[in-house]
């Protein structure tokens, strides 16, 4: 269905082939998930399959790309669209049309389908996706799952016979991201539609993929019939595999089932994790809210919340979109003054904080960290935070640099890839070492390096004495670095206690290896690599 | 029983159009305050009866504060600047000496009741109709005006479109740059900062009408296939000046006073006419050979007709009234005005579409979920 025959690309400005003579086949009816560090070019390659790259993008393109026996070469996007539909990241940036139901017409409109089947079709899409009762609602009101899948249907409705998707549920909740790949899995196999899916959460992913298709750091493009195998050479891996070659299994396990019943014996044989929670001695109050409420036209968004946050503590605020993380954040860091209650953070009121003062006893890294930064470079935003907060010229860029070493200091700062912008935007704020570090999902478009890199500095953070705040959907990083989690649902808090209880309280705020190894409290690979070494240990010594 | 009066449905937004513009009509040929105060219960009667849920139905109200701006400024001038010395005198300004080569402007002075009423009762009849655009706008969501726009002016409507879209969402990415700003411990206000705040702001702006021009491509938006270009060019050339034409004459029409060739007012009805057929044309030399096709295109049906109608109504006998002294608001001297009985029947007859118009169906586009993330970040 989809053939790349010695494909060379190249954007213009850059020295070297962002891919590199690739040659790959993907049939038809075949769930293909493409796998790769961030930067690699899996947007790229992904773009190139309907000739978006380079008819808008530009670059040079070697070799061509034939789907379904049209080359790209020869026919723009705009002629390819009837053939192929294109997901691309934010979903919400490629809409046209401000209702649901138009936006699901428009791609039909385009193509001259008649009237009455663009009626049949989009009934049908409907039903399909299960957007039934959002028919007639406006876009901007959508949560991020309702619009994933929306965008998907704009695509669908002119039935098309590859469907390429752009990391659909990396921004989502997992409840939503569960609506969108049940969605993804009734068209691979209800219609026999041919997927193309690009996405950093692999766990969520490549249980159902078909093949495996490795973007290696070189530029070079491997596909891979067994996922199972492809996930033992693959750059990124998700948290399963890695358990799996730690201890040994083979073939590695993809999905909780089959990695459970691998673990069964090992389930039986590795001692309980220690009752003592991990993170229970903390400093003093740092924050706190009492009676916090909040309103958004007449929905309350938070509901009279009480919260102490201690130095020393990495808290994670988990919860459905909208459940009001942001919220919380805003009222923590002054950015929305509240409604009714109180916000204090080391005893003042942030709302009237400001400069100096500010940067000392506050950091937010917000959910899009580029609208953090206006200056040349990143020099020039490094040496802006240096002189806020009276800093030794350069501290802040020597920071930035212990997290990536490979930026040019004068690089525009809207030229970095999504993962360093926030990896600056971290620096720029923990260069002022404020009392109370927030960070609003900072995990979006983050590989798995990048998110323990992330989670490395968050606990130097905790260490110097900082209160960490982190709204997050990413259970994968609550496990690894938090100490404590809270539950937001509807505005109130619904839980607050410990990571450890919290993510082997609920299926569906657990990390994958809190799942294989319930009841066991376990939470991180390196968790149940040390279990299996003292386990080993102590059968040597018998 | 439901019937096509009854049945909730959106009406075709051409009807609303029509009959707001003749409203509008109405309300340009009369300073009769009112005469015009009625225009506009008439047409906030309809706007209560008939507007569609959401944030454009609000317009009706936001467009009647910005009239009454408009009387206020009007009124301020005349006191500034006004040249009126008919009838009683109210009170007297310090007159300001101005240099010879400015005769005939007056700065302060005498202030007449005559200069004063007249002043209220031309800023009310363009409050009047702005009103009735307000009106339209709240019965009709302007983007659905889209689907009445001929295929070949379609890559304009998409533009309008695309800008309205945009245009919220730059708001409220201002307002998120403003408070990365602050949490960075800069300054928030003076020239400086705005520099340095619209740089993000303009490049996110950018980036978005990017990826918006991408995902319309990759969706077939602008495909050859049917029209050839200079089909294409000729047809928007016609309509483009059809448009015009129309908007001329429609001009004409408002203005009673504006010059005519040999006694007939050539901006009037003649260029309406002449407009509407360019137009036509244009319509029709795009549908000959359809490269796009319309989901659901609206239907105009008996009601569409009759609302249409109940505007014309007005606009005609107001035309026809010409220029009977009723029409005009009684400044010298400033008796109480009367209203003609058929100016008052025509304007009953406008306000028909309260109750013969089919309601529009209650959606719930304009509820905010809970669950809405950008609203609860924004």
């Amino acid at each position: 269905m989809i053939e790349f025959q010695q494909v060379t690309f190249q954007y213009q400005d850059e020295t070297k082939p962002q891919l590199r003579d690739v040659h790959l086949t993907i049939p038809e009816g075949e769930l293909a998930v493409v796998v790769g560090a961030t930067g690699t070019g899996k947007s790229t390659l992904l773009g190139l399959i309907n000739g978006l790259v380079p008819h808008f993008t530009g670059g040079r393109l070697q070799g061509q790309v034939v789907v379904a026996g049209r080359s790209t070469a020869e026919f723009p996007p705009r002629e390819m669209a009837d053939l192929v539909g294109l997901v691309r990241q934010d979903p919400a940036a490629g809409f046209v049309t401000d209702l649901v139901e138009d936006e699901l017409a428009y791609t039909m409109e385009s193509l001259g389908v008649p009237a009455d089947v663009m009626r049949r079709r989009v009934e049908e899409t409907l039903d399909l996706l299960g957007l039934d009762q959002l028919r007639n609602r406006a876009l901007r009101t959508l949560s991020g799952g309702e619009r994933q899948r929306v965008a998907i249907g704009s695509v669908l409705t002119a039935h098309p016979r590859v469907l390429v998707l752009d990391e659909p549920t990396s921004a989502l909740d997992p409840q939503a991201a569960e609506e969108v790949l049940a969605a993804i899995q009734r068209l691979v196999h209800d219609l026999g539609l041919t997927v193309v899916v690009s996405e950093h959460r692999l766990e969520r992913v490549v249980q159902y993929a078909d093949t495996v298709v490795i973007v290696h750091g070189d530029g070079t493009v491997t596909r891979h019939n067994d996922p199972s195998e492809a996930m033992a050479i693959s750059p990124v891996e998700p948290p399963l595999a890695t358990l799996g070659k730690r201890v040994g299994w083979d073939p590695l396990p993809l999905s909780i089932r089959d990695a459970r019943r691998a673990a069964s014996d090992l389930r039986q044989s590795l001692p309980p994790m220690p009752p003592l929670p991990i993170g229970t001695e903390h400093g003093p109050t740092v924050a706190q809210v009492a009676k916090l409420s909040a309103i958004r036209g007449n929905n309350p968004v938070l509901r009279s919340i009480d919260l102490q946050v201690n130095a020393g503590e990495i808290v994670a605020v988990i919860g459905r979109n909208g459940a009001g993380k942001t919220t919380l954040l805003r009222s923590f860091a002054g950015s929305q003054p509240p409604d009714s209650g109180t916000v204090q953070v080391r005893g003042m009121d942030p709302v009237k904080l400001s400069g100096k003062e500010l940067v000392a006893k506050v950091g937010f890294v917000p959910q899009e960290p580029a609208t953090m930064l206006w200056a040349e470079s990143v020099a020039a935003e490094c040496e802006a935070a240096d002189s806020t907060s009276d800093l030794a010229p350069g501290t802040t860029l020597v920071l930035f640099q212990t997290l990536r070493n490979d930026i040019d200091p004068l690089t525009h700062p809207m030229d970095l890839s999504e993962g360093t912008r926030l990896a600056l935007v971290v620096a720029l704020v923990a260069a002022g070492a404020p009392d109370l570090l927030l960070l609003d999902e900072p995990t979006r478009g983050l590989d798995y390096c990048a998110k323990t890199e992330l989670a490395d500095v968050l606990r130097e953070q905790a260490l110097r004495g900082a209160a960490i705040v982190l709204a997050t959907h990413d259970v994968e990083l609550v496990a690894e670095a938090c100490t404590r989690v809270i539950m937001l649902g509807d505005g109130d808090v619904v839980l607050d206690t410990d990571a450890r209880s919290a993510a082997t309280a609920s299926p569906a705020f657990a990390p994958q290896v809190a799942k294989v190894f319930a009841p066991l409290q376990y939470l991180t690979v390196a968790e149940v690599t040390a279990g299996v070494l003292a386990q080993r240990d102590s059968g040597a010594k018998q | 029983m439901l019937t096509a009066f009854t049945l909730p449905r959106l009406l075709h937004p051409g009807a609303w159009w029509i009959w707001a513009l003749g409203l509008a009509v109405a309300a340009a040929r009369t300073t009769n305050p009112l005469l015009l105060l009625l225009i506009a219960a008439v047409a906030g009667v309809v706007v209560a009866e008939r507007r569609v849920a959401g944030p454009w139905g609000r317009s009706y109200l936001a467009f009647a504060k910005f009239g009454l701006v408009v009387i206020a400024i009007r009124v301020v001038l005349e006191i500034l600047i006004g040249a009126s010395d008919l009838g009683p005198t109210l009170f007297i300004l310090p007159e300001v000496p101005l240099p010879d080569w400015m005769a005939g402007v007056k700065l302060g002075g005498i202030v007449t009741l005559s200069g004063l009423l007249l002043a209220v009762f031309e800023g009310l009849r363009i409050a009047v109709m702005l009103i009735c655009i307000g009106a339209v706008n709240s019965l009709v969501n302007p983007s659905r005006l889209l689907r009445i726009v001929p295929a070949a002016l379609y890559e304009v409507g998409v533009a309008v479109v695309v800008c309205m879209t945009t245009a919220p969402i730059l708001v409220s990415d201002a307002g998120r740059i403003r408070e990365a700003r602050r949490l960075r411990g800069q300054p928030t206000a003076g020239p400086r900062a705005w520099a340095q705040m619209a740089l993000p702001l303009f490049s996110g702006a950018l980036e978005r009408s990017v990826a918006l021009a991408a995902s319309m491509d990759s969706r077939g938006y602008g495909r050859t296939a049917g029209l050839s270009r200079t089909t294409r060019r000729i047809t928007a050339g016609l309509l483009l000046l059809g448009i015009l034409g129309v908007l001329l004459g429609l001009y004409g029409l408002l203005d009673g006073s504006t010059p005519g060739v040999a006694g007939v007012a050539v901006l009037g009805w003649p260029l309406l006419l002449v407009g509407a057929g360019l137009a036509a044309a244009g319509s029709l030399l795009a549908g000959r050979r359809v490269s796009r096709t319309r989901y659901r295109p609206d239907a105009w049906k008996l009601p569409e007709w009759l609302v249409a109608l109940c505007g014309v109504v007005p606009a005609a006998v107001f035309i026809m009234l010409g220029s009977d002294q009723a029409l005009t608001g009684p400044t010298t001297p400033p008796t109480w005005p009367e209203i003609p009985f058929v100016a008052l029947v025509s304007l009953l007859v406008a306000m028909l579409p309260a109750a013969i118009a089919p309601p529009p169906p209650v959606t719930d586009s304009a509820v905010t979920p809970s669950r809405d993330r950008s609203a609860v970040a924004a």
